[in-house]
């Protein structure tokens, strides 16, 4: 048997049965999502095991030059405590385990995104508008209004009339005029997408049924 | 005339007497420089030091080339612990004069040389430098960000008290929120479930906690309604999360009879995985309400048209500036950025959040006044200088290393 024929058989008849959806629901997609959806959450468990627990827990925890690393028990108990919600009388333990993922990750985040999304944003609309050339003058200020007007767009404690209305107006129309552009430059990228799959079809699919039907080489 | 003979013979004789001294001395310095080009580049001021700043467990280690010599094909960093272990470290490409030693532990007393490799033998080795790293508390480039922090977190906490002390904190309409009780309430004219996907990354991701607290508003609703809930997750850890949230929520609408674990539930972390199985619900649970509010990617414009192809009246919202135009073009109501955010505060109305909000609005008042000055000084500063410098220390002020 060619397995490299059969891969690309299986793929083909899986990308026909997901395509199949833009018709309507049939059980040609009911399998296609079943099947994929079953094997990527096989595969993340693998994948999670393998990637996250093994290295990150239990060679911490059991070190290859020997010993054993009291520290990386603590992690492993609040990991049984999520575990304990399959068994009632206990589910409440894992409230601990989940207030430590979110406190953790919003105080982390906090620094993080309060630099990159506030702070870096500030400082690089801090800058001179003069300049020689017209168009860059003129880019500076739409810069710098659509950063100002943005901004109040997303004050919350005004009502949006009068001048801060009008602001927010301006702020809301920039935001839109560059939604449009990321839309138009993102269905480009989903297209190649799609010619990819095609090209699949077209390049690899296709030239193997003369093959199994005994006309090509 | 016989003295000037004299004085001619006596110069000659001087002359072929010291030629000989010369010439040794030329080619004893011909021998040397001779033995210097022929000898390989060794480094010099070698020093090492403990990095500054750091969470400790690095060396940061610099030093100089000879100028003289042959060029060594690669240097190679060795190092030696109070053990007596000496290891080669690293073997950088000629030409490196820093390397920072990431592999060494707190409160140890690390020694590092040099060696010179030509050939792939050592030609050349440097004196020795010793360091010792440690972890230091504070971190000075970000101290401007820890009193902007300091003072929005006054700011908030000010906000917070005058909200407990029954000032009435103005926040503006929201649309698309101000649209959560109609959906669902539709959803529960129609007698169809509602659906509520919040996005496909973890628990420690900002929007998916947002998105959390919006969940308990609608699971509130839908047991007062009366609807059915479906939560399918990407993450086991939302999974849990939102089973705790949607049980909350059931439990202070009095019904908690009404909650079941089942319709929440994980499909698969893969993206696309998830994707396929949120369509797959869409088109045959027929929800006549779905919530897509989170972090979204690709499958953000796949989740959306399916959701309008099967009628059903969307709200989402994300911070994901690239996922935003999709959600425009494909849903009823659309919460941009930090109305995601300001969702839990408008919604649930508690002083604490709303004093939350009106703080972060302070700040957002304070960056807009900050940006106009900064712009107007920097503009001006190029034709009246002291201004340049006041745009300098405006720019100081939020540059985070």
């Amino acid at each position: 048997m060619n397995w490299e024929i059969l891969g690309i058989w299986l793929g083909a008849l899986v990308t026909f049965c997901l395509y199949s959806f833009l018709y309507r629901d049939n059980p040609f997609y009911k399998f296609a999502e079943h099947l994929f959806v079953g094997m990527s959450a096989g595969y993340w468990v693998i994948y999670n095991i393998e990637n996250v627990l093994i290295p990150n827990w239990w060679q911490k925890m059991f070190p290859a030059e020997g010993g054993f690393s009291w520290i990386w028990v603590i992690p492993g108990i609040f990991a049984l405590f999520m575990i304990a919600r399959i068994v009632p009388k206990i589910a409440s333990f894992s409230r601990l385990s989940l207030g430590m993922i979110i406190g953790a990750g919003a105080g982390l985040n906090m620094v993080s995104f309060f630099q990159t999304n506030a702070l870096a944003q500030v400082k690089g609309t801090i800058f001179s508008l003069a300049s020689d050339s017209v168009w860059s003058v003129f880019s500076s200020l739409v810069l710098v209004i659509g950063v100002v007007s943005g901004l109040v767009y997303f004050f919350f404690s005004k009502a949006h009339t009068g001048v801060v209305g009008k602001t927010a107006n301006v702020g809301i129309t920039i935001l839109m005029v560059a939604f449009g552009a990321s839309f138009g430059y993102t269905i480009m990228a989903r297209l190649s997408l799609l010619i990819g799959r095609c090209q699949f079809l077209l390049e690899d699919w296709l030239p193997t049924i003369p093959r199994l039907l005994g006309f090509g080489g | 005339m016989n003295n000037l003979s004299t004085f001619l013979i006596f110069l000659l004789l001087f002359a072929a007497g010291t030629a000989p001294a010369d010439n040794a001395d030329q080619s004893e310095s011909v021998v040397t420089e001779a033995a210097e080009e022929f000898r390989v580049q060794e480094a010099v001021d070698l020093e090492a030091s403990d990095t500054e700043e750091d969470a400790g467990g690095s060396v940061s280690l610099t030093w100089h080339m000879e100028i003289a010599g042959i060029i060594p094909d690669s240097l190679g960093i060795m190092r030696s612990d109070p053990s007596g272990g000496e290891e080669l470290i690293a073997t950088l490409p000629e030409g490196f004069v820093m390397y920072n030693d990431e592999s060494v532990d707190n409160g140890i007393e690390y020694s590092y040389w040099i060696v010179s490799y030509l050939g792939g033998t050592v030609e050349a080795c440097s004196d020795r430098a010793v360091a010792v790293p440690s972890a230091q508390w504070i971190y000075k480039g970000r101290i401007g960000m820890l009193i902007i922090l300091f003072l929005m977190a006054a700011v908030i906490i000010y906000y917070i008290e005058s909200g407990k002390k029954g000032k009435e904190l103005f926040i503006r309409e929201i649309a698309g929120l101000e649209a959560v009780d109609d959906a669902v309430g539709r959803a529960t004219e129609m007698g169809k479930p509602v659906l509520y996907v919040p996005g496909i990354a973890d628990m420690d991701d900002i929007q998916t906690i947002a998105s959390m607290v919006i969940l308990g508003r609608v699971a509130r609703k839908t047991a007062e309604y009366g609807s059915s809930l479906l939560v399918p997750t990407s993450r086991s850890v939302v999974m849990s999360v939102a089973q705790e949230v949607v049980k909350e929520g059931y439990i202070q609408a009095g019904r908690p009879d009404a909650y079941n674990k089942e319709n929440i539930q994980y499909l698969t972390d893969d993206q696309f995985g998830y994707a396929a199985g949120v369509d797959g619900i869409m088109v045959r649970e027929k929800p006549a309400a779905i919530f897509l509010l989170g972090t979204f990617y690709a499958e953000s414009l796949i989740l959306a048209e399916t959701g309008r192809s099967v009628g059903a009246i969307q709200i989402a919202g994300t911070a994901m500036p690239s996922q935003i135009p999709f959600f425009v073009a494909a849903c009823d109501y659309t919460l941009i950025g930090e109305e995601l955010f300001a969702a839990s505060a408008y919604l649930s109305r508690e002083p604490k959040l709303l004093g939350s909000l009106k703080g972060q609005d302070a700040a957002k008042l304070f960056f807009i006044i900050l940006i106009i000055v900064g712009v107007v000084s920097a503009t001006i500063g190029d034709y009246w200088s002291p201004l340049k410098s006041v745009a300098e220390f405006l720019r100081k002020l939020v540059t985070v290393n």
